[in-house]
């Protein structure tokens, strides 16, 4: 670690693929020419040369076994030099946040000049295991035990039964401490603070009327880099989550998809599985200027905070940002721009009325009363992740770019990007405008 | 076939030879190691270059090696590899062959080659060699004569006899142990396209016994040489051929059909132009009758006729040329083009995506639309797929050169960009708008160069902020398959935008050739006289399959009539009109026929309205003429024509303009002339170039015949001063 004085770390740009619900356009793809694509577009958008590039962090959550760093693919896929040396991390649903964290902690210490930070996820062919009894089986049989006999062989079956062989075993997308699917928690969450179901379809409306405004404007081609997936003859260009029938009268009939009985948290509410990869471009100042690039923003600060598992699993934006305002000595309100990730429509409203509420600010913040109020007309005006969908490992590279596009055209000077994640971890980055 | 094998060396011969015991050979091509339990491992080498070729030197000293071996005693076995990166031996040395002028010097040459092979094959002790890299026309017969090939399965290695290309054909025996190894009717297409073969191939057709991993050959050439020392293993070649393969191959009857049926092929594809294919035939043919020994007794005598002709001289001066072609003479003052952006994803711009993904780290494939730029990038992905597919490519690097393109419909990404190629419609104001739309977008070290194969650069830069940046790079399509690639610098192109150009070019494995900016350049302004003799020809009423059958027999892979067909009469009414002037005014009024006929809807090929019928069946497989045509070019009645006169009339226009060319300083060299129309516009190889065959006819005959045909056509054949000066003067364009 270098003692010298934290240079500051620029954003020159961002980019991302189209994000696509799992099982459509990139349905053959592998997330890591997913993340190559990504990649590929910021290297091309931003103009610099490969060589220039010191390291590459990339975020995921469903990793292939094929490609366990999958950051390394994407780079070689990209073309980028094979000397760059590049990591993955996994963080859940801020992998790409604590990417990005990563980058700019390097730049900063000067251990590195440029970084391409950011992440990439596939849902559209996750790994699935076989049943747990039938893995044993094989692996007794061909690794571990390796009976001479076969009555030895034989006896391996013991206890098996004939869907062992067949059933796969579900996918875990449950919480491992606590059992609980995110759904459920979300639910859990809802009923604790009260947030009731037309709240939750009210949010959800909005972030796709959000979206697709945004779409029609335009503004999200700045983000975005084209996909063309190989064999195609068509380009891939925006994003197909937001749908313009996700209006409240339709999604308040839905069917409550975890607990069914008293549940309120839907399929219509909550954000679903998506493909999709972005990056960003990370630079010191001083190297920026000396390429010539104008810095779209600099990262000033980041916090990571982790809660209670039970009850606090989808709060960590407000445990993030709390202390990240804390430790920058900013208030809420001076935030102009706030990209938070939205898990689900509760999710969200819950952690709102968390930063508003002088209760919680007291007791679980350390804070004398509330952090501050939220300005809606702040909060993900492009639309989020109940909208745009979330690709686990690529949302926050998402964030990161709409932040710095929003505040360079609404000319705020501070944006904060928030995530929750499995685990009760939460990340907060505060983003400066350059301009 | 064992034997059939041919005996060592003559009784009587090299009696007097010293031998040297092995531990005291000292070589330059060659070193060899003996391990303790007699396996020799021989490395050849040759110092002072990157390639071992099969030169007299080489020869020698492997001829030295063989005696050591034999008189040593305790050589059990022997493998022989190479000591270079990427080849085994790549083939003859055309230098020295070149050099021979007589046909005894040949003779010696060939004679000594193949009794040096004979004596490997001969050799008591087993044989293997173990090949990584190219391993080309001698190479590979040297391995023929080895007992046992393994092969690396790197990308590098790759197997086949080319001399065919150089109007040659395999005389160290190639002819005569491949059928015998691989069978006849896999052995005659390698022996006459001069296709080069894969590893994974190579197994199959039984060309290679094993295919091991790189770096391991060495070691797998002197294990398996124990081995075959030991006995203890056994060569097991069992081809899996039908029944019918088998009858074809192993009776005297399905051989005669064979051979037949590949002369009838030949004949077709070559019009008898070429001897050096229908000498691969006979020299097979005569070792099936007679075999190997007399076969390669037969082949040596066979070869010198072949190596002085004219045809070979002229094929190993464009190889030469090709491969001076590859140098960069300024190569230090060249930028590397890291970002290239192609502007239209069509037929031109996905080939030029295509050669240069391996070269760029980004690609940018921009047209008037995203859809229109994945369609070019799929047609780069079949290209790749396809490579991938015959072990070409990894997946993965398929994957990766794919992953360079990014697509576009506007100029944003364009910052950085190092070069741009435009490959849009012919239209100098559009390509002046898009010059200024890309000057705004990118910086003073964009390069601008158009893909337009007639209009002047120095027109499409008339209005640049930076014309030094502008230059002509005209590619011929498909960009895959064809080798030329015309770079046309204006008086106000920069030398680092020539050298950077130049560069990129060769990079993408083209053979280049720098012109001077004018009408046409050099390759446009050559084919357009030549395409408006043969409109006029047709005009005057001969009848327009003539006129293509004709030029076929004079060498054009391609007639006149059915290039401007595959061209496009569009382009070539387009290309007329900007031309005109230039004729004109040297008293030459082109044929307004191509213009007529593009305002009546003509547009070739394209849109199946052409001098033939693409709507139409063929008949006895030739397409027919469209009478139509005849009729808006408003010909003369038929009247027959004599093959010389069409000939003559059609190849001069080209010679002719081809002088002019060189007069005025468009082309630099005569070698850049030939190289340009053999590789651009199908000028028939053998002949060389258009200039070469000027030297190869004779100034004085060419210029009295050019002045034959003023007399009675006019002055469109008014001979250039430079062929006068030559005749006069009994100067050759080559020394």
């Amino acid at each position: 670690m270098s003692t010298e004085k934290a240079r500051r770390v620029a954003v020159i740009d961002v980019r991302r693929t189209p994000f696509l619900r799992s099982g459509t356009g990139y349905y053959d793809l592998m997330a890591w020419e997913l993340g190559r694509f990504a990649v590929k577009g910021l290297v091309a958008a931003t103009g610099i040369d490969q060589a220039e590039i010191d390291q590459v962090i990339m975020g995921t959550v469903a990793t292939d076994v094929s490609t366990t760093n999958v950051a390394r693919e994407i780079m070689l896929g990209a073309g980028l030099p094979e000397s760059i040396p590049a990591y993955t991390v996994t963080v859940a649903c801020v992998s790409a946040n604590a990417a990005i964290s990563a980058g700019a902690d390097m730049i900063a210490n000067g251990n590195a000049d440029v970084v391409i930070a950011g992440g990439t996820e596939s849902f559209s062919d996750p790994d699935i295991k076989v049943s747990k009894r039938y893995r044993r089986f094989i692996l007794d049989l061909t690794m571990y035990r390796r009976p001479k006999t076969l009555m030895g062989k034989l006896g391996l079956l013991k206890g098996m039964r004939a869907l062992d062989f067949i059933v796969p075993q579900r996918p875990a997308i449950g919480e491992y401490s606590t059992g609980l699917s995110m759904g459920h928690n979300a639910d859990r969450l809802a009923k604790r603070l009260g947030i009731p179901r037309d709240e939750q379809d009210r949010y959800a409306e909005f972030s796709h009327t959000q979206a697709i405004a945004a779409i029609a404007s335009g503004v999200l081609k700045n983000e975005i880099t084209p996909v063309v997936v190989q064999g195609s003859d068509r380009a891939i260009t925006t994003d197909n989550g937001p749908r313009a029938d996700a209006v409240f009268s339709g999604l308040c009939k839905l069917r409550p998809a975890f607990y069914k009985k008293y549940g309120t948290v839907t399929a219509g509410n909550s954000s679903f599985l998506t493909d999709g990869a972005g990056a960003v471009l990370l630079m010191s100042d001083e190297k920026a200027k000396a390429l010539g690039l104008r810095p779209k923003a600099y990262i000033r600060s980041y916090v990571f905070s982790a809660q209670n598992v039970w009850d606090e699993l989808l709060l960590g934006p407000t445990f993030s940002i709390a202390k990240l305002l804390k430790k920058t000595g900013l208030e809420l309100a001076e935030i102009g721009v706030l990209e938070i990730h939205e898990a689900f429509a509760a999710q969200m409203e819950a952690n709102i009325r968390c930063l508003e509420s002088d209760v919680f600010g007291r007791e679980k913040l350390g804070y004398p009363s509330r952090v501050g109020m939220v300005d809606r007309s702040r909060l993900n005006v492009y639309g989020g992740s109940l909208s745009l969908g979330h690709p686990f490992g690529a949302t926050g590279a998402r964030l990161l770019g709409t932040c710095c596009n929003r505040l360079r055209e609404s000319g705020e000077q501070f944006g904060i990007i928030a995530g929750c994640a499995a685990g009760a971890v939460g990340s907060a980055i505060l983003v400066e405008n350059a301009a | 076939m064992n034997n059939e094998r041919a005996s060592a060396v003559k009784p009587g011969e090299d009696r007097n030879r010293e031998i040297i015991p092995l531990d005291r050979l000292v070589l330059s091509h060659l070193k060899i190691e003996k391990t303790r339990d007699g396996i020799a491992l021989v490395v050849i080498d040759s110092p002072g270059t990157r390639v071992n070729k099969g030169s007299s030197d080489l020869l020698g000293e492997i001829g030295s090696m063989i005696d050591s071996i034999e008189g040593d005693g305790t050589v059990r076995a022997m493998a022989v590899v190479s000591g270079k990166e990427d080849n085994f031996i790549v083939g003859a040395d055309i230098d020295e062959l070149k050099s021979k002028s007589t046909s005894e010097e040949v003779l010696a040459y060939i004679r000594t080659a193949n009794d040096i092979i004979n004596r490997i094959e001969s050799l008591k002790i087993p044989v293997v060699a173990g090949i990584n890299g190219s391993c080309l026309g001698g190479g590979l017969e040297f391995c023929l004569a080895a007992n046992y090939r393994v092969a690396t399965d790197s990308p590098k290695t790759v197997l086949g006899l080319p001399e065919v290309r150089l109007g040659l054909f395999p005389a160290g025996g190639g002819t005569q142990r491949l059928p015998r190894l691989i069978g006849l009717t896999q052995a005659l297409p390698l022996l006459l396209t001069a296709k080069n073969v894969r590893p994974r191939k190579a197994k199959r057709l039984g060309l290679i016994d094993e295919i091991v991993f790189p770096y391991s050959v060495r070691d797998a050439a002197v294990q398996k040489a124990r081995e075959l020392a030991d006995r203890k293993t056994k060569i097991k070649r069992k081809r899996k051929r039908s029944l019918l393969t088998a009858f074809l191959e192993s009776t005297r009857l399905g051989r005669r059909v064979v051979f037949s049926q590949a002369r009838t092929m030949v004949m077709r594809q070559t019009h008898g132009l070429y001897p050096a294919p229908l000498a691969i035939l006979d020299s097979v043919a005569y070792g099936f009758r007679k075999g190997v020994r007399r076969g390669i007794e037969a082949d040596c005598e066979r070869l010198p006729e072949l190596v002085l002709s004219q045809h070979a001289r002229s094929l190993m001066g464009l190889f030469f040329a090709m491969t001076e072609a590859k140098k960069n003479p300024h190569r230090e003052r060249a930028r590397q083009v890291k970002k290239l952006a192609l502007l239209g994803a069509g037929l031109m711009g996905s080939g030029i995506a295509a050669v240069s993904v391996e070269r760029c780290d980004t690609v940018l494939v921009k047209d008037t639309t995203l859809d229109a730029a994945a369609r070019g990038m799929r047609e780069v992905w079949k290209g790749l797929e396809k490579r991938a597919r015959s072990g070409g490519l990894t997946p993965f690097e398929r994957d990766t050169l794919y992953g360079k393109m990014v697509p576009c419909d506007d100029y944003s990404l364009f910052s950085g960009t190092d070069l741009v190629i435009e490959a849009v419609f012919e239209d100098l104001a559009l390509k002046r708008r898009i010059l200024a739309d890309l000057e705004r977008a990118t910086g003073e070290k964009t390069i601008f160069a158009s893909n337009t194969s007639a209009l002047p650069i120095k027109e499409i830069a008339a209005e640049s902020l930076r014309p030094e940046n502008v230059i002509g790079m005209h590619y011929f399509s498909p960009v895959q398959r064809m080798p030329l690639l015309e770079i046309i610098i204006t008086s106000d192109t920069a030398d680092w935008v020539s050298a950077s150009a130049l560069e990129f070019g060769i990079r993408q494995g083209k053979t280049c050739i720098v012109v001077k900016d004018g009408p046409g350049f050099y390759t446009t302004r050559i084919l357009a006289p030549m395409l408006n003799e043969a409109v006029l020809l047709m005009e005057e009423g001969v009848d327009p399959a003539d006129i293509d059958r004709v030029m076929l027999s004079f060498g054009y892979p391609v007639g006149p009539i059915a290039l401007m067909d595959e061209v496009g009469i569009d382009v070539g009414a387009h290309v007329s009109q900007g031309l005109g002037p230039m004729f004109e005014a040297r008293g030459a009024k082109p044929s307004a026929g191509l213009e007529r006929l593009y305002e009546k809807g003509y547009y070739g090929k394209k849109n199946k309205k052409g001098f033939y019928r693409y709507d139409a069946k063929k008949k006895k497989g030739a397409r027919r003429i469209d009478r139509e045509v005849l009729g808006i070019l408003n010909v003369a009645p038929p009247r027959k024509s004599e093959m010389r006169e069409i000939q003559d009339r059609v190849s001069l226009m080209m010679v002719n303009e081809a002088l002019l060319c060189l007069q005025e300083g468009i082309i630099a060299s005569p070698r850049d002339g030939d190289t340009g129309a053999v590789l651009g516009l199908g000028f028939p190889p053998f002949r060389g170039g258009p200039l070469r065959h000027v030297d190869t006819e004779g100034a004085r005959a060419v210029l009295k015949r050019m002045d034959e045909l003023a007399a009675t056509h006019g002055e469109r054949f008014k001979a250039a001063g430079i062929l006068r000066d030559a005749a006069s003067s009994n100067k050759k364009f080559y020394p």
